[in-house]
């Protein structure tokens, strides 16, 4: 008896060996651990066995069938593996085929700009205050300190309107009027973004229709050094924090003393290139002092209250930024131009 | 302004290399845009400089070894060519005989040995220098040559070859004091700064001004040029008188004399300075008046002084200033006629009017090549005036160049002695004693007190009074202790200095200027900061160009000038766009670009259009202002809109399938429910609308509470046509903004997450084809009350099963209760309800 079982295991164990699917496992456990198998069948035998026997046969019938067991859970656990892994082997990509194309909608890169101008001026308390584009000669001329007939109207080519006395605005500065007859004779500090327009040739540097972005500190001690500072700061902050500026002397008529400032060509690190002209040195802005004339002008009593304004162009910070040699570019709208951003 | 580097070394010594002068003139305002090296060295003594790069230098550099002075004795004929001649010449070290063919030199063909050797820059075997014969600036090394039969291997030079001037007419001939043998460079070598004048520094317009500037940014001492005349004639007075009837405009009128004048070329270094300064030598009394100019900043007038006499029947002249009678005609020495204004000044004598004052003179009293006698003009005019006077004649010459940004009355006095010793010392004339000086209306020099507080309140920093009055005293203003102050007066050259705090103004921008800007310390503002307020509009704008690109819409930004005829494309032939009447440009630049815009759309459609060659799919916004005429004054009502434009395929073409089909007008609806939405924007309501750019079955309106807010749909297939567009259908939305932003709430609420399972119910309904599904979505709303947590429409569905003119809406359902879960018993109540009322309100039928 005993013989006979250890035979039936060697030979179950030796069919299980060659067990390779799933099917095939599912017939050797019906044919060698089922109801019906000749090792189940020794179980009922058992009975009919002395008592002498009994134990032995039981104990090694026992051992047999859990050694079976085992052995057909070690595989059934093998042939799953098995499966699993055809099946990962099988669902395999070409994962250099590309992903989905996904449609993104994108600002416009002044807007982008913009926003960056408007996010760094306030974080200094900066707030933004608009004025209407097209303006009285007025707000736009005369209170800025820059009276009819004066030579530094040479300094903008303006578009004038059927209307006389009416103007598209030449810069943001008339803000300056609106923003200091609203507040005075509060402290300010504003930018005042928009569009101005002027007369002038379209070429790559120039456009007729410009975004600009006028600042405006007032206050009873600000100062020349100030400016300086507040400049640098915002410089540092849009091209980084190794840039370079410099500032020189320059003129505006609202302004007094003038200035214009200028960035270390960061493409050349100064030592000239196509974008700076050579020079190393990219202008960005003009700033200054505010001139009593437009402080008075304003509602603020120039012996007590002082004042500085700058100008930048957010189109040229943006051809700056990207590198991109024409400003028409920005206003084309090719939408494959525009996809870069 | 042009400003030969030699002329300014006239008056003040300069030691610093090119780069680093220019670096301090543009530092201190005077912009150096660009150098011309005319022979010498490029970067001498600089190359460690790190101003180099920053002025672009260009020009051409002599080699002092290769390029000379030479002398050429005798001048003989070519054996073989009549345009050519040989000349015999004296390089210093040798005799070499040179061929040349300049035409210049042809008057001294076969005179034999020459009794004044001719003085000449000579070129050697080797020299780099311009190519004549060709366009611009070609470089070209000398090499050996035989030219019909002789021997040719260097030059005698013309100003061309040399980078002076285009001139190539002849070769240059030197003045007769030229050193022989020396190097060219060391001899007339020369650098020119192109210097960008801002109005406020008009007194700059001059070579004495940017030495004055020189001097106080490096300390150089100035040496001033001499205004005293050899005067040795009776004196002026009597014969000749100045009256000016209007001294507001015309301050002051010098008048010199000069007898006996010969008229012959200047001198070639005088010549050549004024080439060098950008003007054309003409004869030596009219190069004495522009030299003065260039020089001092006073434009002058030389006058023929015997046609004066004439006109004056015989008598002595008198000069009258006066304003011209509206309509007046005067013809200028440029023979263009001119009609005047009543505002232009003019100068006369007693016969009539002789030039337009300070802008250009008069073609009748003019110098000519007999003129014998020269009576010269130096005056002062008011700025303003003669800028108003030049800009109305659409005439610019040097003279209205400088009188229109200001010249100071003192300058008048200045010029005419300094122009007239130059035309005695070029012209060998006899200067009458005296000047006829009519100083109608005297400057008022400016005087201004400012103190150290003043330095540190403007500037930021503290100076100490000795060095703030040395600053000053640098650009020659007059200083004077008073307390703790200084009492400043302005130098007689300047007149942008003005009185009190303005004044201190203008000091603070001097003293910075002499100081240095790059000195000034960067510090962050201690002053008190302003109330912080929002701008609400501004972050909503923003907020809403958010939602927009998070919807996958790119921005675009337009021109906002254009015309009606362009904008007249958004609607069908025949349309009249709107009776509003346009902000029209009084002096457009381009024809497409006449007034602002009324419309975004015809903007954004122009955008549609020029990427459809190369974009299939667009989705596009602008949110930008347009122009309406406003009733409330003369300022247009500047309203933003918001367009969107969409056209071409849903998904972006990929190697998978994905949704292929087109965008239509349910894209661009759900677009805008999906804006709205994101903005928390409640009572919103769509409806059938019409409007002749859209399709008339596609077009809707939004409302926002009770404000017609845009029309939206496809764009009508005619307007299509009118751009050149696919076929495909073209969706556009254009909306007021403002109402947008007005019904976006400050601030809402969020509930939380339903804690209890929701009950999800498909309800599929057959109404009529004409019945709105907005009518059946709001009967079950209506309906479903409180607990419907969310509706939405799956499908929609016409065919024979459910008969004609029928249609089925399929809806699915979410219930869903706050604070338990739902019964059967409740949510089959529900159902029941729902079904009765959109059979009774609607005739609608359940979908088994």
């Amino acid at each position: 008896m005993l013989e006979q079982i250890e035979k039936l295991e060697q030979q179950a164990l030796a069919d299980l060996h060659a067990v390779q699917d799933e099917d095939a496992l599912q017939r050797w456990k019906v044919s060698h651990l089922g109801r019906s198998s000749s090792l189940m069948k020794t179980f009922d035998q058992l009975g009919s066995l002395s008592k002498e026997e009994r134990p032995a046969i039981g104990r090694r019938a026992n051992q047999a069938k859990q050694a079976l067991e085992a052995a057909f859970n070690q595989q059934s656990d093998r042939l799953r593996q098995q499966t699993l892994e055809r099946s990962l082997q099988s669902e395999r990509l070409d994962v250099t085929l590309p992903g989905r194309p996904q449609v993104r909608g994108r600002l416009h890169p002044i807007t982008r700009t913009l926003r960056q101008i408007n996010r760094v001026f306030g974080d200094m308390g900066f707030q933004v205050f608009r004025s209407p584009e097209v303006e009285t000669d007025e707000y736009n001329f005369e209170l800025l300190n820059i009276p009819a007939h004066h030579p530094a109207r040479d300094m903008w080519d303006t578009f004038h309107t059927s209307t006389p006395g009416v103007l598209l605005r030449t810069h943001t500065s008339p803000g300056q009027i609106h923003v200091m007859r609203k507040y005075a004779p509060e402290p300010i500090r504003v930018i005042l973004p928009g569009m101005c327009y002027r007369y002038e040739q379209v070429s790559a540097r120039k456009d007729t229709q410009f975004n600009q972005v006028e600042g405006l500190a007032i206050g009873k001690n600000i100062t020349m050094s100030d400016l300086k500072g507040t400049l640098t700061d915002f410089t540092r902050r849009m091209f980084g924090e190794q840039v370079r500026t410099r500032f020189r002397a320059s003129h505006f008529p609202f302004t007094e003393p003038s200035a214009e400032m200028d960035i270390e060509c960061f493409l050349c690190q100064g030592a000239g290139c196509g974008v700076c002209s050579g020079s190393g040195w990219l202008e960005i802005l003009g700033c200054g002092m505010v001139h009593p004339v437009v402080m008075t002008n304003g509602g603020y009593d120039p012996t007590k209250f002082m004042g500085y304004a700058f100008g930048l162009g957010p189109e040229r910070i943006t051809m700056l930024l990207h590198q991109i040699e024409d400003i028409r570019y920005l206003w084309g709208n090719d939408i494959r131009f525009l996809e870069q951003f | 302004m042009k400003i030969p580097l030699s002329w300014l070394k006239d008056f003040v010594e300069i030691t610093l290399p090119l780069p680093e002068l220019c670096h301090l003139l543009t530092m201190a305002g005077l912009e150096v845009e660009a150098v011309q090296i005319i022979g010498l060295p490029i970067h001498e003594n600089a190359s460690d400089s790190p101003h180099l790069h920053e002025v672009k230098m260009e020009g051409l550099t002599w080699a002092p070894d290769k390029i000379v002075v030479a002398s050429v004795s005798e001048v003989m004929p070519h054996p073989n060519a009549d345009r050519l001649v040989l000349c015999k010449l004296f390089d210093g070290e040798q005799e070499h005989t040179v061929l040349t063919g300049a035409p210049n030199l042809y008057p001294y063909k076969g005179l034999g040995v020459l009794s004044k050797p001719l003085k000449v820059p000579y070129a050697r075997e080797g020299a780099r220098i311009f190519d004549g014969h060709q366009p611009g600036q070609v470089l070209t090394t000398l090499k050996r040559a035989k030219i019909r039969g002789v021997d040719s291997y260097s030059m005698i030079c013309s100003e061309k070859e040399l980078g002076i001037s285009e001139e190539h007419e002849g070769v240059i001939i030197l003045d007769d004091d030229a050193p022989v043998g020396i190097p060219l460079v060391d001899y007339m070598g020369d650098a020119v700064l192109d210097i960008a004048i801002t109005p406020n520094i008009a007194r700059n317009t001059n070579v004495l001004g940017v030495a004055r500037e020189i001097s106080a940014l490096t300390g150089q001492p100035m040496q001033p040029p001499s205004f005293e005349v050899w005067a040795e004639g009776p004196a002026i007075q009597g014969q000749a008188d100045v009256q000016i009837t209007n001294p507001e405009l015309n301050p002051r009128f010098v008048l010199g004399l000069i007898k006996d004048v010969h008229i012959k070329p200047s001198p070639y270094w005088v010549q050549r300075r004024l080439r060098l300064a950008g003007m054309r030598p003409i004869n030596n009394i009219v190069d004495a008046t522009n030299y003065a100019m260039l020089e001092i900043g006073e434009p002058l007038h030389a006058f023929d002084y015997d046609s004066l006499v004439q006109r004056a029947g015989g008598k002595a002249p008198t000069i009258i200033t006066r304003t011209a009678q509206a309509g007046e005609k005067l013809t200028t020495l440029d023979d263009v006629e001119h009609t005047l204004d009543d505002f232009t000044v003019l100068v006369c004598d007693t016969a009539g009017a002789l030039s337009i004052a300070g802008v250009m003179g008069g073609a009748e009293s003019e110098v000519h090549p007999e003129t014998k006698n020269i009576l010269l003009e130096g005056a002062a005019w008011n700025f303003i005036n003669i800028r108003r006077t030049a800009t109305a004649q659409r005439m610019s010459t040097e003279a209205s160049y400088r009188f229109s940004r200001g010249v100071h009355p003192a300058m008048a006095e200045r010029g005419v002695k300094r122009c007239l010793e130059l035309m005695r010392q070029w012209a060998e004339g006899i200067v009458s004693q005296g000047l006829v000086d009519n100083y109608a209306l005297p400057a008022q020099l400016a005087c201004v007190e400012i103190t150290p507080q003043d330095v540190r309140r403007w500037l930021g920093i503290d100076l100490p009074i000795d060095e703030i009055a040395d600053l000053l005293t640098r650009l020659e203003f007059h200083i004077q202790l008073k307390g703790n102050g200084l009492v400043v007066t302005a130098p007689d050259h300047r007149l942008d200095i003005g009185e009190g705090l303005i004044g201190v103004a203008d000091l603070m921008e001097e003293i910075a200027r002499i100081y240095g800007y790059e000195r000034l310390p960067e510090t962050r503002m201690a002053d008190e900061l302003p109330p912080q307020r929002t701008n609400r509009e501004l972050e909503l704008e923003e907020r809403m160009r958010d939602v927009l690109v998070n919807l996958g819409l790119q921005e675009i930004a337009t021109y906002r000038l254009t015309s009606p005829e362009r904008e007249a494309r958004r609607l069908p032939p025949g349309n009249a766009p709107d009776d509003r009447p346009y902000v029209q440009l009084a002096n457009p630049i381009a024809k497409d670009r006449v007034v602002l815009r009324h419309s975004l759309l015809a903007s954004v459609m122009e955008v549609i259009e020029r990427n459809a060659r190369t974009a299939q799919r667009q989705a596009l916004f602008e949110m930008s202002p347009v122009y309406l005429d406003s009733e409330e004054g003369p300022l247009p009502e500047e309203q933003l809109r918001l367009v969107i434009a969409l056209t071409g395929p849903r998904a972006l073409p990929g190697w998978q399938s994905a949704d292929s089909g087109n965008m239509d007008f349910f894209d661009l609806k759900g677009l805008i429910a999906a804006m709205l939405e994101d903005l928390h924007i409640q009572n919103i309501h769509f409806e059938p609308a019409e409007h002749p750019s859209f399709h008339p079955g596609k077009c809707a309106r939004l409302l926002v509470g009770e404000h017609q807010t845009g029309i939206f749909g496809e764009l009508h297939p005619v307007v299509q046509q009118r751009y050149e567009l696919a076929e495909q259908a073209h969706l556009v939305v254009d909306l007021d903004v403002k109402i947008i932003l007005d019904a976006i709430p400050v601030r809402f609420t969020a509930a939380p997450a339903a804690a209890f399972p929701p009950v999800l119910e498909d309800l599929a309904v057959i109404v009529d084809e004409t019945l709105p599904a907005a009518q059946v979505e709001s009967v079950l709303r209506a309906a479903a009350g409180k607990m419907l947590a969310n509706l939405s429409l799956f499908d929609v569905y016409r065919g024979e099963q459910i008969g004609i003119g029928k249609k089925s809406l399929a809806y699915s359902l979410t219930y869903q209760a706050p604070d338990r879960t739902l019964t059967e018993k409740e949510i089959t109540a529900l159902r029941q309800r729902i079904i009765r009322r959109l059979e009774q309100e609607l005739g609608a039928k359940l979908r088994s």
